[in-house]
């Protein structure tokens, strides 16, 4: 048998740097990323998709991705459709805090406070239950959307 | 130039893989929380990058900082996409040359060294809004 690359998942956060849930969306992927999922993701850079960044272009045309977004302008998952194609899932934060029941104060931007950090755990565990829904379905038929339209 | 036109628009990296793309971001929030607050605001480069008309309409036609945290300039890149009129930016990697003793670790959470390297980087920045608002006739 040929040692077949293994496959993963690129995370794309929206990193928004001016709001609370922006700060949320970074802590959330990085915590999939090194804790949660480390062998199943790789985390793609969101404004390199506009810089021109061909390797993280490529890898969102042919690996799904899972757009992680602060909010609804959906910044990462509209950028990554348009640049690569279509994340396979797609979570926003104002959505999970919703369902969730996290409404309140999230610290800031620079510093997320308790509720803050508590939403990025929240988030981090719905990116891994995404993560594993798309490891398991084959890509094309997999369409899950938290919290807005694909 | 920068005077007579509210704040000047700040955009830092939005790298989430390496500690000078968080370093950048600190940087930002430094400097528009702590050292120039009422001269400059950060804008979100996602934003940015997605061409949102009020993120685009507070960087058209104005002088803007970057604070990159690699060679890509992907902030520099977003404003001037954006229509800045110019871009002054600020190389993280640069800074770390200058204060060679610094080892910035951590992405979410930096390391001591880490958050001080934002700190020189934002002081530099300052001093750029200075700059500009020496040139504007505002100092």
């Amino acid at each position: 048998m040929p040692d077949l690359p293994k496959r993963k998942v690129g995370l794309i956060a929206c990193s928004g740097e001016e709001l609370a849930e922006g700060t949320v969306t970074r802590r959330a992927v990085r915590r999939v990323l090194e804790t949660l999922r480390p062998d199943e993701t790789v985390t793609l850079c969101l404004p390199l998709f506009l810089a021109g960044g061909e390797g993280e272009r490529a890898f969102a045309r042919h690996y799904p991705t899972i757009a992680v977004d602060g909010c609804d302008k959906r910044c990462a998952a509209r950028a990554t459709e348009k640049h690569s194609a279509r994340p396979a899932a797609s979570v926003v934060v104002t959505a999970i805090a919703a369902a969730y029941g996290r409404g309140g104060e999230l610290g800031t931007a620079r510093r997320l406070g308790p509720r803050g950090l508590a939403l990025a755990e929240d988030v981090a565990m719905k990116i891994a239950e995404e993560v594993d829904a798309v490891l398991e379905k084959p890509r094309k038929s997999r369409r899950i959307e938290t919290g807005g339209k694909g | 130039m920068s005077g007579g036109r509210g704040k000047i628009p700040v955009a830092a990296c939005s790298g989430i893989g390496k500690s000078l793309g968080a370093a950048s971001r600190e940087a930002a929030h430094i400097l528009v929380e702590d050292l120039r607050p009422k001269r400059t605001k950060v804008v979100a480069l996602s934003l940015l990058v997605m061409g949102d008309e009020e993120a685009r309409g507070e960087v058209a036609g104005a002088e803007a900082i970057a604070i990159d945290g690699c060679k890509l300039a992907c902030a520099a890149k977003g404003l001037a996409c954006s229509g800045a009129s110019r871009v002054h930016g600020i190389a993280i990697f640069d800074v770390v040359r200058r204060h060679r003793g610094l080892k910035p670790e951590g992405i979410c959470d930096l390391n001591e060294d880490g958050l001080r390297l934002a700190r020189a980087a934002a002081e530099e920045a300052a001093r750029l809004v200075d700059d500009l608002d020496a040139e504007g006739g505002r100092a």
